[in-house]
Formats: C-alpha cells, sequence, structure tokens
C-alpha cells in the first residue's frame, strides 16, 4: 500500500500532494509509519516483520527514500518516525518546531561501519581521508587511479570512476562531512546511485570505480579499503568490531527520529526495537548493535 | 392514466438525460480545471525563487548544481537541460525511423490477422510501465552497453535514449498510423492508377499528405520522451556532467525533480529550485504539444 503511494508520488508531479495524502496515519494506533534512510531500510524490515510477529495488530509500515527524504517528513509530520544514517541538522529541528511546536527527539538505534568499496581486482589497500577528498571533493585533483600511486588492471583510462549517492542520502552527507566537512562540496560528475546496494553492485562491476556504502552491504566479490584518518595513523578494516569500539575511523550512529517523545504504540516500538529482541536483529543485518548498557530493558 | 404515466415517463427520461448530460460536462470541463490547477501550483511553488532572486543567467548558463551545498549553494541547470535534451534527441534519432517504419507498415503494407495482432503488441509495449523499462536499462542493457563499447559504465546517455526511443514508438505508431488512414483512399487509388509502386504511392503520395499528421506523431513521442522520469533516473547515470558522446553519464531534469523534491523542507529555496525546474519542463512540453496540435489540426483543414 505504503510502496504504491510512493510510487505514484514519485512519478508524478504532484509529488508532494502525493506523499501528504500518503503520509495519514491509517487506522490511528494499528500502524507505525518507519520513513528515511535508505542504509537502514533492510532493517527496518527486519524489525518491522519480527515486531508484527510478536504484536499481529500493530503494522509497521516502512520505507525507505533516505535520510533527508525521512527528516523532511519529519518536519512536514508525515511520518511517525524517521529513520537516519547521520544526526539531524539544526536547521531542521528548528523547521520541525516551526512547523509542530514541538522538538525533534533522538533515539540510537545501531551503529555501522561506513565502507570504502573498490572493485576486487583493485590493487588499493590503504585510503587516508586527504586521498578520499582529493578523489571525492571539490577541487581535488586526483582524477587517475595513477595520482594515487596505483594502477588499476581491467581499467580503461586509469579514470576514477567516482560512485556516489544522491543529496538526499545520509551516508551522502556523513561521508561528505568526514572526508571534505561540511561546508565543502563534491566534485560534479559523479554517478549518484539511489541507495546503497546500487553502489556497490555498481563498483563490482566496475573495475575502475570506488564507491561508499554501508558495510552490511559488503559481498563477496567486491573489496573494502583500509582507511586511515591521516597519513601517521595506521589503517582499520572495517569490522562490526571496529564500529562499535569506535576504532574505525568511518562509523556512525544509525538514529530514529520522533517528533516530540514518543508515546503509545510508537514509544514501545522503539523500545523495543532497543532491547535485546530487536538488537539481534542488528547484527543479523551487518551492522553494529548498541552495547548492553545502552539498550532498554526487554519487556519493557 | 396510461396518458399520465407516459408522460411522467417522458419526464424522467428527460431529467435523467439531462443529468447524464450536465454529468459528462463536468468530466469534460474537470480535466481543464486540472490542468490549470497544476499549471497554477506549479508556478506558485516557483514563483518567490524565480521573481524574487534567482540569478536566471547562472540557472541557464552554469553547470554547477549544488543546492545543498552549506557554504555556497549554486543553481545551475544548464547540466540537467543538456542530459534532457540529448537523451531526448538521441531517443528520437531511435525512435522516428522505428515508429514512422512501423506506422507505414501497420497502415499500408500489412493485412488482415498480422495488422490486427501488430497493433495489440504494440499497444501492450504503451503499458510497460517505466520503472519496469528502467530495471531492463539497469540489469540487461547496461551489461551490453559495457561490452559491446568497452566501456567503464553502460549507465549512460545511449542506455536511456534507447529506452525512451523504445517507450514513445507505441504513440508514434499510433498517431502516425491515423495520419495515414486519414489520408483518403482516392489518393491510393489515383497514384495506383498511374502504375506507382506500392512504395512509390508511400513515398511519394502518402508521406507527403499525412506529413502534418506523421510531424504531430514525432513531436507527441518527444513530449513523452522528455517528461519520462523514472526510466531515465535509473538508466542515465545520474551524474551531473555536460556530456560530449552517447557513452558519458547525464541526469535529466525529470531525474533531478524526482530525486531531490523528496528530501527538500517545503518552501526551501531547494524546494522552489525544483518547481522552477517542473516550469521549465511545462514549458518545454507545452511548447511541443502547441506545435504538434497546430500540426495536426492543418491535417485536418486538407
Amino acid at each position: 500500500m505504503r510502496a504504491v503511494c510512493t510510487a505514484v508520488g514519485v512519478a508524478t508531479m504532484g509529488l508532494w500532494a502525493g506523499g501528504a495524502a500518503c503520509g495519514q496515519k491509517q487506522g490511528a494506533g494499528h500502524s507505525v509509519q518507519v520513513k528515511g534512510s535508505d542504509t537502514m531500510v533492510n532493517i527496518a524490515q527486519a524489525w518491522g516483520e519480527e515486531y508484527n510477529r510478536i504484536r499481529p495488530d500493530i503494522a509497521i509500515v516502512v520505507s525507505g527514500g533516505g535520510s533527508g527524504t525521512g527528516i523532511a517528513a519529519i518536519i512536514n509530520g508525515t511520518t511517525d518516525i524517521a529513520t537516519a544514517s547521520r544526526e539531524i541538522k539544526e536547521q531542521e529541528k528548528a523547521d520541525a518546531k516551526k512547523n509542530s511546536s514541538k522538538d525533534v527527539v533522538e533515539h540510537v538505534v545501531a551503529y555501522d561501519a561506513l565502507a570504502v568499496y573498490i572493485h576486487k581486482d583493485n590493487p588499493l589497500t590503504k585510503l587516508t581521508k586527504a586521498e578520499l577528498a582529493c578523489i571525492y571533493g571539490e577541487g581535488g585533483t586526483c582524477d587517475k587511479w595513477s595520482d594515487v600511486g596505483i594502477d588499476v588492471p581491467g581499467c580503461a583510462g586509469q579514470e576514477i570512476i567516482r560512485v556516489s549517492r544522491q543529496s538526499n542520502s545520509g551516508t551522502y552527507a556523513f561521508f561528505r562531512e568526514w572526508t571534505i566537512g561540511e561546508k565543502q562540496d563534491f566534485k560534479l560528475g559523479s554517478r549518484d546511485m539511489q541507495g546503497s546496494k546500487d553502489v556497490v553492485d555498481l563498483v563490482e562491476q566496475t573495475p575502475c570505480a570506488i564507491g561508499y556504502s554501508g558495510l552490511g552491504y559488503k559481498t563477496a566479490s567486491v573489496k573494502t579499503a583500509c582507511v586511515a584518518s591521516n597519513d601517521t595513523d595506521p589503517c582499520v578494516e572495517p569490522t562490526i568490531e571496529g564500529a562499535i569500539s569506535g576504532k574505525y575511523p568511518l562509523s556512525r550512529a544509525l538514529y530514529m527520529y520522533t517528533l516530540g517523545e514518543p508515546s503509545g504504540e510508537v514509544k514501545a516500538y522503539i523500545d523495543w526495537v532497543r532491547s535485546d529482541a530487536g538488537q539481534v536483529l542488528v547484527e543479523q543485518a551487518g551492522f553494529a548493535p548498541l552495547t548492553k548498557e545502552k539498550r532498554t530493558v526487554a519487556g519493557k | 392514466m396510461a396518458k399520465g404515466w407516459s408522460k411522467t415517463r417522458a419526464q424522467v427520461e428527460r431529467a435523467k438525460e439531462r443529468v447524464i448530460e450536465l454529468a459528462i460536462a463536468a468530466c469534460g470541463i474537470s480535466a481543464v480545471v486540472f490542468v490549470f490547477a497544476i499549471i497554477y501550483f506549479v508556478f506558485r511553488e516557483a514563483a518567490p525563487l524565480l521573481f524574487g532572486g534567482l540569478d536566471i543567467g547562472q540557472f541557464l548558463g552554469s553547470p554547477e548544481w549544488y543546492p545543498d551545498s552549506v557554504s555556497n549553494k549554486r543553481y545551475g541547470a544548464l547540466a540537467l537541460i543538456a542530459g534532457t535534451l540529448s537523451v531526448t534527441v538521441l531517443a528520437m534519432a531511435i525512435a522516428v525511423p522505428f515508429g514512422l517504419g512501423a506506422a507505414i507498415y501497420v497502415s499500408e503494407f500489412s493485412h488482415g490477422r498480422t495488422k490486427e495482432a501488430l497493433k495489440v503488441v504494440i499497444e501492450l509495449l504503451a503499458g510497460v510501465p517505466s520503472v519496469v523499462w528502467g530495471f531492463i536499462g539497469l540489469v540487461v542493457i547496461n551489461p551490453i552497453i559495457i561490452d559491446v563499447f568497452n566501456t567503464a559504465v553502460g549507465l549512460n546517455v545511449l542506455n536511456g535514449a534507447f529506452l525512451l526511443g523504445l517507450m514513445s514508438v507505441p504513440i508514434m505508431v499510433s498517431i502516425g498510423e491515423d495520419a495515414l488512414k486519414a489520408v483518403p483512399d482516392t489518393y491510393r487509388e489515383a497514384a495506383e492508377a498511374m502504375g506507382a509502386t506500392k512504395w512509390q504511392v508511400t513515398w511519394r503520395v502518402l508521406l507527403p499528405a499525412a506529413r502534418n499528421g506523421l510531424l504531430a506523431a514525432v513531436l507527441l513521442g518527444v513530449g513523452r520522451a522528455v517528461g519520462e522520469t523514472m526510466a531515465v533516473l535509473m538508466a542515465t547515470g545520474h551524474a551531473v556532467h555536460i556530456p560530449t558522446s552517447p557513452l558519458d553519464s547525464v541526469r535529466t531534469m525529470t531525474a533531478t525533480i524526482a530525486a531531490e523534491l523528496g528530501e527538500t523542507a517545503k518552501g526551501s529555496d531547494h524546494y522552489r529550485i525544483l518547481f522552477v525546474l517542473g516550469a521549465l519542463l511545462f514549458a518545454i512540453t507545452f511548447v511541443v504539444n502547441l506545435v504538434a496540435d497546430v500540426a495536426i489540426r492543418g491535417v485536418r483543414k486538407r
């Protein structure tokens, strides 16, 4: 139902009207709308399905679209919960406050390591933040693989094919902030993919490519680079353990946002997501779960 | 009493007639109302930026599209416009020969069952959802382009144009066939009586006679291609880049609106610039449709 609404909304110019109409709560109290991060869409789906199994009277309606899309939905009041793979911006908080006079409340629900993906034939072993900025940042001069000192077999012209995400992606926002700072921009001409999985798929097929996506999307036929914050630090492979301990530099929290303190079924759901029962699914989806002391007590 | 009955009956019938007439009139008028409501909505959302602070020179002349930059927002749509134009032009280069060829074949050269079967299949082509076309571009055409042209990425102008070409063929065939059908049979008979072959009749008599209708068919196909969103979003690579070859990735205006509108806060500059893009698209399709309409009217006058 939701998927149909979204598809119709996107396909027509009346997107806003369509989105708003679809965002209405269907049967108040019996369904919880969860919208946002594409990185988190798999885990959000898994949570929703499992929760529906133990609470069949509650339908968790999950849709993606990107962290920015989810947060925009919170601002416009068309979703109960927004999922986001980046922190909400001050401006967005202010907009939500202005629209609804309620504060946006943040709930950390898991952690993720953002991995830099390269083709499996790419001999690259280590990437520093400066090299990533040189490849992705506006004004950066690294356009060929030879500029970072390697030769990629099977890559015609040695041109670096930058795979990026659309600007409504929290992964995009997080990666931009880490590599070049929030105030800088990426170079134009990158292939901007719609989803986390699309990035990994394209890098897998393309010897020249480099891309970034959540570690949960890694497959056996693609390589992840070892990343270092600066030249002197040793580089760290992206792992779940590294994300939990914070050793891996590109680790980040995954959030759920609500408008005002959650109550009723929405609160019950978020509490469940943050309990042991919910966090078990996090690990299965390839993300890093909350540490024990940050979880809610099961059955609450 | 019987007389009274039939009188009331006639009154009921008349009232029924009246209601139906009104209902149909309402349907007809509502279409116009909707169109104007949409135009009003798009321009209302675009107006505050369009007439208040948008650098039109930058919008139309710069390829730098940074609507979400924190420090230096730039709304240059040149690369997006170039993306839409390049995909559309190449799509038409593919679709016009196929579409008009098919229209000529269906109208003039095929008969009976073949003709009916062809028409049904071509209509079927029109019913394929654009997201399915996009998916075909992503998983089928992408690897083929990589293999054939030895490029790094198969999501590019060529891929999008191929899909759009196929998508505009049905409308070209049905309008083109109508245009050919509208040529009076006396033309065909006269030409054949003078000893012309079937092809000579088609090429020298029918095509010139139906040229306005065929032009309209092509232009409606163009309108379809310019406005298409989902397929090009998936198949063109979505890279802000002015293409220099059919193998370059591009991003179209429609794809930009679809991809970015969901994240914008209502009323922000980013939101409004997307509506400015929408208004520009509207203007383009309006002009194309207007020309097509004038062309069709030219046909009717004959």
